[in-house]
């Protein structure tokens, strides 16, 4: 059972990690084909370097992933707070499904129902371009702000409500209450669902395919125009370096939480 | 009090904004444009079109496929999760990263590289060949699209799965043993009822990505398996006919929520049978 159980995991990994595992080899090819071996390279990284429009689509994901997870945290850790503390039960009902729709809907309903709005209202202010970074922006703050609510709600709602209560009382006001008492209690939620929120907007590609605009390019926007001919080799070797980045940063991060584990013991 | 309890209104207000000026108005711009024609002037006419012959067919494949994959994924994800959620604690941390690691590489790099994988001239064929066997056409077939839904959605079901399994109770599956269950009969009366709930989220999640994916359909299907995804893509980025994407995403949206309450119902009558 033991043993079967192990070929099983081994053999879905082989599926989860085949294609991965081909973009890897091909990133260090000869030539330019992916899909006939020639030799092994290091022209792709060096192509990539040169490749000043991918880097000019990184940087932009990159931007855009921090500016939107870090609106998206704010404005979801304070609502996240208030939604909590709401007496009108149904006002929160009703507020909680309307933020969880994101979610729920297709992605590409998603996008294109911002579409349609952002063209809607550019057609009423007669803008030239409708469709520009702020939309993508708007998108991906909206897409973002029900993980961020999700991750945080949890937390609070294991607060002891009494504690800001208790600070008033020995002379916060509330604000000082909140960021001396409530946040660092919470900030565990909310550090993970700014994380989620930032990988989400790095890795999007359906919402943002329909709210960009022109003369904006994202990362996975890029890929798929290059898809849609030929992927060079030189895209392979970028994705090969985010996978060890990201892989040498799970490492990172399991061996700090697994040091901290063990550190109370130790006691 | 009455500070914080205004400060406590203020909180959840530019959500609450947020909320209705980007989640609620777009939905509402969806069914304005389903409704009325290029001139605005109100209309069933693209709600009518989408319930044509030409996309019913296209409905019911991508019905179709999306149950098929969502299927299958359960098929593989559940004794995957089983297996995983046995494992030692430390194990368990490393296979959970070892599942999430592929999605944090972009979709579309990943699905193309299955291009290389299945093409006629392909990894699988040159290996087939090699070994003296006749090559397999795979790519653009219906199979090959099917292929990239359980790929790119299987962690989307294992993940759940696994959640709700670690934290079955041991001593359960013990009792039943005690009491004279087989480990058939444990599976099907103990931890498959236990485990419903993230059967439920993982279908959901493997479901809804795949019905309404348009990608996976262009490149792996070769542009022959159009789904409901690829037409809306369609009338918004090529055909420029808001309306009738409007309408085909509307029906797109109730079709899911019509699923998503026939999940539930199974969900709580099975819920129902544990309490």
């Amino acid at each position: 059972m033991k043993t079967m159980s192990r070929l099983y995991t081994t053999l879905i990994f082989v599926f989860l990690y085949a294609p991965i595992g081909i973009l890897v080899l091909f990133s260090f090819n000869v030539s330019n084909s992916t899909g006939v071996f020639m030799g092994f390279s290091l022209d792709w990284y060096k192509e990539l370097f040169r490749d000043s429009a991918t880097l000019a689509a990184l940087k932009n994901t990159l931007i855009l992933a921090v500016t939107s997870s870090v609106i998206a945290t704010v404005i979801g850790t304070a609502a996240a707070v208030g939604i909590d503390r709401m007496k009108n039960q149904y006002v929160k009902g009703a507020l909680i499904s309307a933020t969880n729709i994101p979610m729920m809907n297709p992605d590409i309903v998603t996008g294109i129902s911002m579409m349609l709005l952002f063209v809607f209202v550019g057609g009423l202010l007669k803008l030239d371009n409708n469709l520009s970074f702020a939309t993508l922006l708007i998108a991906h703050i909206t897409f973002n702000l029900p993980y961020v609510i999700l991750s945080v709600l949890p937390k609070i709602r294991q607060l002891d409500s009494q504690l800001p209560e208790a600070a008033m009382d020995l002379g916060c006001t509330p604000m000082k209450a909140f960021f001396k008492v409530e946040l660092p209690a919470i900030m565990p939620g909310v550090l993970s669902g700014l994380i989620m929120a930032f990988t989400l907007s790095l890795d999007d590609f359906v919402i943002s395919y329909f709210t960009i605009g022109s003369g904006f390019e994202t990362l996975p926007i890029r890929i798929y125009s290059m898809t849609k001919k030929r992927v060079t080799p030189d895209m392979y070797a970028l994705s090969t370096l985010i996978f060890i980045a990201v892989l040498l940063l799970l490492i990172l991060s399991n061996v700090i939480s697994a040091k901290a584990e063990k550190k109370p013991k130790k006691k | 009090m009455k500070q914080r309890s205004l400060l406590q209104k203020c909180l959840a207000a530019p959500h609450m904004v947020w909320t209705v000026l980007f989640i609620i108005a777009p939905l509402l711009f969806v069914a304005y444009y389903a409704f009325t024609d290029s001139e605005g002037a109100f209309t069933f006419d693209n709600i009518l079109k989408s319930l044509e012959a030409d996309y019913m067919v296209i409905f019911f494949r991508s019905i179709s496929l999306a149950i098929i994959a969502t299927f299958i994924c359960l098929i593989i994800a559940y004794p995957m999760a089983y297996a995983i959620s046995r494992a030692k604690p430390s194990a368990q941390k490393i296979i959970i990263m070892l599942v999430m690691l592929p999605m944090w590489m972009n979709f579309l790099i990943r699905t193309y590289s299955w291009m290389s994988i299945l093409e006629d001239t392909g990894f699988i064929n040159q290996l087939l060949i090699k070994l003296g066997l006749e090559p397999v056409h795979m790519i653009n077939t219906s199979g090959a699209v099917v292929l990239g839904m359980v790929y790119n959605f299987l962690p989307y079901m294992i993940l759940p799965i696994y959640t709700v399994m670690v934290k079955i109770d041991r001593r359960l599956v013990e009792a039943a043993h005690d009491l004279g269950c087989n480990s058939f009969g444990v599976m099907t009366k103990v931890i498959f009822p236990l485990s419903i709930s993230g059967v439920v989220s993982g279908v959901t999640m493997v479901f809804v990505p795949s019905i309404s994916t348009f990608y996976i359909s262009q490149k792996l299907g070769g542009g022959n398996f159009d789904l409901i995804g690829d037409t809306i893509e369609r009338q918004f980025q090529t055909a420029y006919n808001y309306n009738l994407g409007a309408a085909i995403s509307l029906i797109l949206m109730v079709l899911i929520i019509i699923s998503m309450a026939i999940m539930n119902k199974f969900s709580d009558e099975d819920g129902g049978m544990v309490v």
